[in-house]
C-alpha cells in the first residue's frame, strides 16, 4: 500500500545488464524508502515455442536464448540430450572438447562483464560523472586495463570457435558428443596466447581483491546480507563449472544438500510465481518459500565448493575464505572477486585441457538406451543453470523447463536493491548518481534478464517519480 | 574448339546437344544458373522459376526449356538477377524459416541462395504461417514450415524410389506437400534409404538423428558460395555471423 502523498521512483531500464529491466522505489511522504523492488519487463517465451521440435536441434536452439554466454545454453541442453540417446557417458575426447568450450566462454564472459560493465564503477566510484561512467570512460583513463578486457575476451571466443565452430552460436556439443575435436594447429594457435592471458587474470584478480579489500567496510554493508548458496561440486567437492552434484549451504556454511543428481533437482528445488515480474522466485524445498532463496554464481561456487582444483585460484579462493571468516561471503560486491577467481581458474583450466592429447582424439559420440526425459545442470557464468526436456516416441520435445542463474538470483537482487535503497536513497534528493548505486548492487550478480525470462533484448535505465495518484512528477532516461 | 550448333549465354558461344535444356547446356559449359527446384538426374519441372533467364528476350525457365542454336540467353544481368532476388525472398517469407536453429544450415540452397544474392532481410512482410511437422516415422521428419514446394522429393520418389510417397495437395497458397497414404508419413512405406531424402533442397525432408553432425566449417557452402563465385562481390563467404 502506498502511503497518501508518496512517490514513486522508477529506474527503468537499468543499463550496463543484460537484457531489459527496471527498479521501482516506492517512497512515503516523509522521503522514506517504504519498498524497492527489481522487476524484469522482458518476455518471449523459450520453453514454449520449442514445444514440438524434435530434441537434437534443442543445443542450437535455446543457446539463442542469449547472446553472451550461449555456451551455457548450449552445454545444458546437450548435456540433457546426452540423456535422452543414452549418451551421457561421453568419450573423453567429447567432454574435454565441451569443458573446453564451457571455460572458454567463462573467460569471455567474465572479463566482459569485469572489465566492459562493471569496471566503470569500480574505477570512477558508483556516483561519479554519468558521462564518463561507462566502457569509453575506462578506455579514455586506463587504456591498458580496457584493451586487456577486449583481448581476454576474444581469447575467450577463438576458443569457443575453436570447439564450437563459431565464436557466438556454435553448433559443437551434439547429442551423445561433440562434432569435431581440436585439430594441433587450432590447439597451438591458442597455446600462443595462454601465457600472456594467465598474467592478465592474475593482474585482474589482483584488482578486484585490491578493490574489496580496501572497501571491505564499506562494501559490507552495501547491499549485503547472508543467504543461502546453491552450486555444482565435484564428487570431491572441488568447484566443478560443466558437471557435478548440486550442494546448497546456509548462511553459515553448514551443508542443507550436498551431491544431488541433477535428475532430482524437483525433489529440492521449485519456483514461486509472483505478479509483478516475469521471472519466478526458485527456493530451497526444505525451507520453504520465505526463507528458501538462494544466491548463485562466483560468489556461492568459491564460498560453497571444498576447493578449487588449479594452484594459481586455490591460493586466491583461500584469501577470500580468510576475509569472510571461512563461512559463505555475505558482501554482494564480493561477486567481482569471486568472478575474476573464477576467470583465473578458467585459464588454468584451458592451459590444462590444451595439453591434453584427448582433445585430438577421433571418438566423438556415444549412443545407449533411449529414454523419454533428459535434466541436467550446468554453471554458465551467472550461475547454476537447469535445462529439463520431456520428449515423445517420435522425438519431438514436449515440455521444457529451464532454470537460469539470473532467476535463482532474482530474490537476492530485489533485496540487494531494497537494501541500497534504503541505505542510500532514504531521505535524501534522489540524483542520478544515488540511483547508480542501485544498479551496482544489480550489476554485481551479472544478471542476464534475457535469460531469466527467456527473452532477447538490451537493458539501459530510465528513472519515473510518480506521485500516490500515479502521476508522473520526474523522469530520466539513459541507455 | 569443337563443332556443332551453339547458342549464346551473356555473352559466350556455348555448345549445345539436342535435346538439352538451357540448364543443361549451361551446366555442361560450366556455367552456373541459379535453381531450387531443378536437380539433375530428376525430371525438369519448372516451379521455383529461379533459372529464369531471358532467352531471345522472354522470359523463360532454363530448366524447362530447350537450348536450340543461335539463340540469345541473358542470365547474368543487372535484371534477371533482381528477379531471382525478389523470387528467393518470396519464399524466405512465406515459410518459417529459421536458419539459426535449422540443421540443414551451411548446407541449404535456399539460405546459400540468399547469401549469393546477399539478402540481408527481406522487404516484404514475414508471412509467418502455421505449419506442422510429422515426425511420425521413426527415421524420417517433414517439417512443412520449412518446406519451398519444390516437388524434388515428388519426383525423386515417383522416378527413383519408385514409391510416389510424396504428391501436393491444395492450391494457391494452400498447396502443400501431402504424403500419399493417409495423414502420416509412418503409415507410407517411405524408408530411411530412400533417395528422395537426399534431394530436399532445405531443411523440410530430414533423416532423423543427424542433426548438427558436420561441424561448422565443413558444411557445403561454408567456403564457397553455391554456384561458385557469387553474383555479388561482397556477399559474405566466411563461417562467421552464419546461422
Amino acid at each position: 500500500m502506498q502511503a497518501s502523498g508518496g512517490k514513486k521512483i522508477v529506474i527503468e531500464p537499468v543499463t550496463r545488464v543484460e537484457g531489459h529491466g527496471k527498479v521501482t522505489i516506492l517512497m512515503d511522504e516523509a522521503g522514506h524508502v517504504a519498498r524497492a523492488r527489481f522487476h524484469v519487463v522482458e518476455f518471449r517465451g523459450f520453453e514454449r515455442f520449442i514445444q514440438g521440435r524434435p530434441y537434437w536441434e534443442m543445443p542450437v536452439a535455446v543457446q539463442r536464448l542469449c547472446g553472451i554466454c550461449p555456451v551455457s545454453h548450449h552445454l545444458c541442453a546437450a548435456k540433457a540430450v546426452d540423456r535422452i540417446v543414452g549418451g551421457e557417458n561421453l568419450t573423453p575426447t567429447a567432454e574435454k572438447m565441451r569443458r573446453l568450450m564451457h571455460y572458454g566462454q567463462t573467460y569471455q564472459s567474465h572479463a566482459l562483464h569485469f572489465f566492459h560493465l562493471a569496471s566503470p564503477d569500480l574505477l570512477f566510484g558508483f556516483g561519479s560523472d554519468v558521462a564518463s561512467r561507462h566502457v569509453l570512460g575506462v578506455a579514455a583513463m586506463h587504456p591498458e586495463l580496457a584493451r586487456q578486457g577486449i583481448l581476454m575476451r576474444k581469447y575467450g571466443q577463438e576458443i569457443i570457435k575453436a570447439t564450437a565452430g563459431k565464436k557466438v552460436h556454435g553448433t559443437g556439443a551434439i547429442p551423445g558428443g561433440i562434432n569435431k575435436n581440436l585439430s594441433l594447429a587450432e590447439r597451438d594457435e591458442l597455446l600462443a596466447d595462454l601465457d600472456q592471458n594467465r598474467a592478465w587474470s592474475l593482474a585482474a584478480v589482483k584488482i578486484a581483491r585490491d578493490y574489496t579489500l580496501a572497501h571491505i567496510d564499506t562494501l559490507a554493508g552495501f547491499g549485503s546480507f547472508p543467504s543461502n548458496h546453491v552450486c555444482l561440486v565435484r564428487k570431491d567437492g572441488a568447484m566443478d563449472l560443466y558437471d557435478g552434484g548440486l550442494r546448497a549451504v546456509d548462511a553459515e556454511g553448514r551443508v542443507i544438500f550436498d551431491h544431488v543428481a541433477p535428475e532430482a533437482y524437483l525433489d529440492h528445488i521449485a519456483e514461486e510465481v509472483r505478479p509483478w515480474s516475469y521471472m519466478k522466485f526458485p527456493f530451497l524445498k526444505a525451507l520453504g518459500p520465505e526463507n528458501g532463496w538462494y544466491r548463485v554464481g562466483p560468489l556461492s561456487r568459491v564460498s560453497a565448493c571444498d576447493f578449487i582444483d588449479t594452484p594459481l585460484a586455490e591460493a586466491e579462493r583461500k584469501v577470500f575464505k580468510e576475509v569472510s571468516g571461512g563461512k559463505p561471503s555475505p558482501v554482494t560486491m564480493a561477486y567481482h572477486w569471486a568472478r575474476m577467481i573464477e576467470l583465473l581458474h578458467s585459464i588454468e583450466k584451458i592451459d590444462e585441457l590444451l595439453h591434453d592429447p584427448d582433445l585430438q582424439g577421433e571418438e566423438l559420440v556415444v549412443k545407449g538406451t533411449r529414454r523419454s526425459e533428459g535434466i541436467a545442470i550446468v554453471e554458465a557464468p551467472r550461475g547454476t543453470l537447469f535445462h529439463h526436456y520431456r520428449v515423445n516416441d517420435d522425438d519431438q520435445v514436449v515440455m521444457a523447463n529451464l532454470i537460469v542463474s539470473t532467476t535463482s538470483n532474482n530474490e537476492p537482487m530485489n533485496r540487494a536493491v531494497e537494501s541500497v535503497a534504503r541505505e542510500y536513497l532514504d531521505g535524501q534528493t534522489i540524483t542520478e548518481g544515488l540511483l547508480n548505486h542501485i544498479e551496482v548492487a544489480i550489476r554485481a550478480y551479472d544478471p542476464c534478464l534475457s535469460c531469466a525470462t527467456h527473452a532477447l533484448g538490451q537493458m539501459p535505465l530510465a528513472v519515473e517519480l510518480v506521485d500516490a495518484s500515479g502521476a508522473v512528477i520526474d523522469r530520466r532516461t539513459r541507455g | 574448339m569443337s563443332e556443332g550448333p551453339r547458342f549464346t549465354l551473356d555473352g559466350r558461344e556455348i555448345p549445345l546437344v539436342p535435346g538439352q535444356t538451357v540448364i543443361e547446356a549451361a551446366d555442361a559449359a560450366g556455367i552456373y544458373i541459379p535453381r531450387l527446384c531443378h536437380k539433375p538426374g530428376l525430371e525438369p519441372f519448372g516451379s521455383c522459376r529461379v533459372c529464369t533467364v531471358k532467352a531471345n528476350g522472354r522470359s523463360v525457365a532454363a530448366c524447362t526449356y530447350p537450348a536450340s542454336p543461335g539463340m540469345i540467353v541473358e542470365s547474368d544481368t543487372e535484371e534477371v538477377n533482381a528477379h531471382r532476388k525478389l523470387l528467393l525472398e518470396m519464399l524466405f517469407v512465406e515459410g518459417n524459416h529459421f536458419c539459426m536453429s535449422c540443421e540443414k544450415s551451411g548446407n541449404c540452397e535456399l539460405q546459400a541462395l540468399g547469401y549469393r544474392f546477399a539478402i540481408a532481410a527481406p522487404q516484404l512482410e514475414f508471412q509467418f504461417p502455421v505449419r506442422d511437422v510429422d515426425a511420425s516415422h521413426p527415421d524420417i521428419l517433414i517439417d512443412h514450415n520449412r518446406c519451398i514446394l519444390c516437388s524434388r522429393c515428388v519426383r525423386a520418389s515417383r522416378d527413383l524410389d519408385k514409391k510416389e510417397v510424396f504428391g501436393f495437395v491444395g492450391r494457391g497458397p494452400h498447396k502443400r506437400i501431402a504424403v500419399s497414404s493417409g495423414t502420416r508419413l509412418r503409415d507410407t512405406d517411405a524408408d530411411v534409404t530412400d533417395q528422395a531424402l537426399d534431394v530436399c533442397p532445405v531443411g523440410a525432408l530430414l533423416r532423423k538423428r543427424v542433426g548438427f553432425a558436420v561441424p561448422v566449417g565443413q558444411r557445403l557452402y561454408d567456403k564457397v558460395p553455391i554456384g561458385g563465385a557469387p553474383v555479388v562481390p561482397e556477399a559474405p563467404v566466411a563461417e562467421e555471423g552464419r546461422a
